[in-house]
């Protein structure tokens, strides 16, 4: 099927059909509790991309537009999610060639000793070539407290190749926003190459007890109706402590719920000779949750915490 | 200059045919890497044929996706040797292989001056043979 | 045998069982339809064809008893061995498929016989040959014979050194990848002078070819000495080289009477510098293996020829299946072996030759009956053998030939080269560039079986030598029906 018509028109509809993209939004807005302007976003850069296809079709438009990115927002709010999608999105549309996302922090880019950086950036961009570089934690490439800090090389050799290889490298910046902030500033190369900046906002309560619906049910188990109201007490004083990190605090909970859980089964079964059904297998109960140290006004995440 | 047909070194697996663009090294590397083959980039100013070690420009490209990574380094290596011989090799891990599984020039000196055959006369009418690379008259790096 | 058809039992270990007189073979122990095969065990399957009326188990059990222990009556000597041991067994038998009544040919029978690994003296073809081609084909039970395929078990197989070089390390020593090899034979076979002959070597050589090749029957004759043919071969080879910048090779065929005087043939190549020589199938499985040995202790590749095999593997009722001289051959130790070009002039169904080259090629061989393979085999990492495509093939069916045969293949060219209207060295010209034309197309993904042809054309459009070679050769087909075929096959198959 070929979208293009003899004359200076262009079916868009064709377009869009042809490239599949909508079950990829479609799968996005399923998939992701919340983050409606996250949602939004995306759609307009997707229909950007698609009528920039149109126009590079009618040759109104030269050369492919610089497509490189910046996610910002704090931990566990999906924006590894969306960059995968997003390469789906890319791909689909004929603007990268391959659908894979090279995931990376400073640690795989940047070396210890002088001559070290170069080979190891050019052998992730080498890698990432033909789809997607996420540079995670981007900011930490610069270090502005280190004169001699090898950043600074890394960040060239990527400057460098966002402008000559826009055919072949799409990058896609992530960090805190206000992190991200002070590194575009000190780097205003970098910032002038960045063609989107999407932020990813904190979840609500709701939007949490949501996902914690969605994450149990993946993991094949059920909540009842004390476990769901426990829960969302859970949530309410979880997010009041440090290091909250949106849904990754959130499964990390459930995590633990179910080591509660198995030795509450294992319990019931040895010492107290109790009958195990099916049912209570798949059951993840109040006491399982509550049985956390927040509600003791501890901090749950236990040695976790850090990372989290 | 040479006297083969086509006057030139005709070590790998095109040189019968014009020298490849880009897009065609770039549809040979997608080839490569579909097999799951490593890639390396090397270059020399001694292309004798038995002068198996070119230099290698980086180490050999493991788990690399798509073909524009290496023909950046192609292209790297294009500007810093530019009247060197250049090839592209893929290498296969398989069991039963782990050899090289392609081998063909993408960059090549203005002037190939080839070799000579030197013949030691030894007893009787047995000849010894030595294929002599005229580049090698020069030092290492005054070559071309 | 007038108990031919007698009832099947194994008669009991004992004091019956070695009476005195004649026995079935059945009744002696050949047969073992139960028989359970061992990892350890020798297969081999025969295709017989039984006198009219005989009993096909009978005679599969006579074919086992006739290829291990047994002899044509009883003999109380067997008690003094573990003879239910040595006995090979014959444990299945199955009618040849569209043989028999209602069918143009007589019935014929597969059967399947397996022999204890200790009947056969390691690293030896000689010896594994006098049982199972020895004396059984000549026996008056079968009206026809033929062996169809073997199972070489790992511990024996790791008995055997295998291809001096290998395919692997041939490719390093030539430096040459991701392509097959061109090759020619000097022509006319006979009759040149030393000095003319290694004329028409340089001329290909240098001309864009790999390996020139001599002839199976030039050997040292009164029109060409031998030691003559080496040293203006080897001046060829090394003038070519140096003219090219490539590893160039010129297979010097060092067959002679005695092993003392192939041994001087194949030093002098060695001291000449030459990368490969060459032998024939009709010197012996013995002096095969010992120039393997010499092969690998002096990094010679070993070509051979396989001068006189269709003598017995041609007919498909009698005599032994190419596939299994492929084995042996591997075992032996040849680098090198003619195994069929498919589109030329000589025997070849496209089936049965892919499985020749699986054997050749292949770590493992699946069992696969339409490629003619009875057996799964494990090549306990030996050597692989490159075959060779030689006999009527030109540049213009490249594609398939590619198609067909692969990479892992040598393509000889003789007549395709120095018959070419321009001079021998457009003759290579035109293989070579036809050849790196369709390596490069396949590699970039296109349909070569279809547009080969076309492919051919658009570089016959800037190579005036491959242009010349289609127009002289364009309609130079081969179209007989092969003689060897699968005898199982799901879609008809065609020989071009």
């Amino acid at each position: 099927m070929t979208t293009k018509l003899p004359s200076d028109k262009i079916d868009i509809q064709a377009l869009l059909k042809e490239s599949h993209i909508n079950e990829v939004l479609d799968e996005l807005d399923k998939d992701l509790v919340g983050l409606v302007p996250v949602k939004q976003r995306i759609r307009e850069i997707a229909a950007y991309l698609l009528i920039t296809k149109a126009r590079l079709q009618l040759g109104i438009e030269a050369a492919k537009p610089s497509l490189h990115m910046c996610f910002t927002g704090n931990p566990g709010t999906g924006k590894t999610t969306v960059a995968l999608k997003m390469a789906e999105i890319l791909h689909r549309l004929g603007y990268i060639r391959q659908n894979h996302v090279v995931s990376v922090t400073r640690d795989d880019l940047v070396g210890q000793y002088i001559g070290h950086t170069a080979p190891k950036t050019k052998e992730v961009i080498k890698k990432a070539m033909g789809g997607v570089l996420f540079i995670d934690e981007a900011y930490y490439l610069y270090r502005p407290e280190n004169e001699r800090d090898y950043g600074q090389e890394s960040i060239e050799i990527l400057l460098q190749t966002m402008e000559n290889h826009r055919d072949d490298l799409v990058v896609i910046l992530v960090g805190y926003q206000d992190r991200m902030s002070t590194f575009f500033k000190s780097n205003p190369g970098m910032s002038s190459r960045i063609a989107h900046h999407i932020d990813f906002p904190d979840y609500d309560e709701n939007e949490l007890l949501e996902i914690a619906k969605l994450m149990v049910s993946a993991m094949h188990y059920n909540l009842d109706k004390h476990a769901i109201n426990a829960m969302k007490a859970y949530i309410q004083k979880r997010k009041q402590q440090p290091h909250f990190a949106n849904a990754r605090s959130i499964r990390n909970a459930l995590d633990r719920a179910r080591l509660r859980q198995a030795n509450r089964l294992f319990n019931d079964a040895i010492k107290h000779k109790k009958e195990t059904t099916a049912e209570d297998l798949s059951l993840i109960t109040e006491a399982d949750i509550r049985a956390s140290r927040v509600f003791n006004a501890g901090l749950d995440d236990g040695l976790n915490a850090k990372k989290a | 200059m040479m006297t083969n047909p086509n006057g030139i070194v005709t070590q790998g697996q095109f040189s019968f045919l014009p020298p490849l663009t880009d897009v065609q090294i770039t549809a040979q590397i997608k080839y490569a890497l579909g097999k799951g083959w490593a890639l390396s980039v090397e270059y020399t100013d001694d292309p004798h044929p038995r002068n198996t070690y070119w230099e290698m420009f980086g180490a050999p490209m493991f788990d690399l996706k798509d073909p524009a990574g290496i023909l950046m380094e192609i292209n790297n290596c294009r500007k810093t040797f530019p009247n060197h011989y250049i090839r592209v090799m893929a290498f296969s891990s398989v069991r039963g292989v782990e050899s090289p599984t392609m081998s063909y020039i993408v960059n090549r000196p203005k002037n190939e001056p080839g070799f000579s055959l030197v013949r030691q006369e030894t007893d009787g009418r047995n000849i010894r043979y030595t294929i002599h690379s005229y580049a090698t008259d020069k030092p290492e790096g005054e070559r071309y | 045998m007038s108990q031919l058809n007698s009832n099947n039992e194994t008669m009991k270990e004992g004091k019956d069982r070695y009476k005195a007189g004649v026995l079935p073979y059945k009744k002696m122990g050949y047969w073992q339809p139960d028989y359970q095969v061992k990892d350890t065990d020798l297969l081999a399957m025969f295709r017989i064809t039984p006198q009219p009326g005989s009993d096909p188990e009978e005679v599969a059990a006579a074919v086992a008893g006739e290829s291990s222990t047994a002899t044509w009556t009883v003999v109380w000597t067997d008690r003094l061995t573990a003879c239910e041991l040595y006995r090979a067994k014959a444990y299945r038998v199955d009618q040849v498929p569209n043989t028999g009544e209602g069918t143009k040919t007589e019935a014929q029978y597969f059967a399947y016989i397996a022999y204890e690994l200790d009947l056969f003296e390691g690293g030896s073809i000689a010896n594994l040959t006098a049982s199972i081609i020895g004396n059984v084909f000549g026996m008056k039970a079968v009206k026809a014979l033929r062996l169809e395929d073997m199972r070489i078990p790992v511990a024996y197989l790791k008995t055997f050194q295998g291809p001096a070089t290998g395919v692997i390390v041939e490719r390093e020593r030539l430096d040459k990848f991701g392509r097959p090899l061109l090759g020619a034979t000097t022509k006319p076979k006979l009759g040149l002078s030393g000095r003319n002959y290694g004329r028409v070597v340089y001329e290909g050589l240098k001309g864009g070819l790999d390996f020139m090749k001599d002839d199976e029957n030039i050997n040292s004759q009164a029109f060409m000495h031998w030691r003559d043919r080496f040293l203006y071969c080897m001046d060829a080879v090394n003038k070519a080289s140096a003219a090219t910048g490539e590893v160039k090779g010129h297979y010097l065929n060092v067959t002679a009477g005695t092993m003392e005087e192939m041994y001087r043939r194949a030093e002098f190549a060695k001291s000449l510098g030459s990368v490969i020589i060459m032998i024939d199938l009709v010197i012996g499985y013995t002096a095969i293996q010992s120039m393997a040995l010499w092969a690998r202790q002096n990094d010679m590749i070993l070509h051979l020829h396989r001068a006189g095999n269709s003598t017995y593997s041609r007919q498909k009722n009698h005599g032994m299946n190419f596939r299994v001289i492929c084995k042996w051959m591997r075992m032996a130790g040849v680098d090198h072996i003619h195994a069929g070009t498919v589109v030329g002039k000589l025997e070849g169904d496209p089936a049965m030759i892919r499985g020749f080259y699986d054997t050749l090629l292949d770590d493992h061989t699946p069992q696969n009956l339409e490629h003619g393979l009875f057996f799964e085999q494990d090549w306990a990492s030996l050597n692989k053998c490159m075959p060779v495509a030689s006999g009527g093939i030109h540049a213009g069916q490249m594609h398939q030939l590619l198609t067909y045969l692969g990479d892992d293949v040598v393509l000889q060219f003789g007549g395709g080269t120095i018959g070419h209207p321009q001079g021998i060295q457009a003759g290579a010209v035109a293989n070579r560039v036809a050849l790196e034309t369709m390596v490069l197309a396949r590699n970039e993904g296109r349909d070569i079986w279809n547009e080969g042809p076309q492919i051919l054309q658009d570089a016959a459009k800037w190579c005036g030598p491959l242009r010349a070679a289609i127009d002289t050769w364009k309609d130079i087909s081969f179209n007989y029906e092969s003689t060897d075929t699968a005898d199982f096959v799901p879609t008809a198959t065609t020989s071009f």
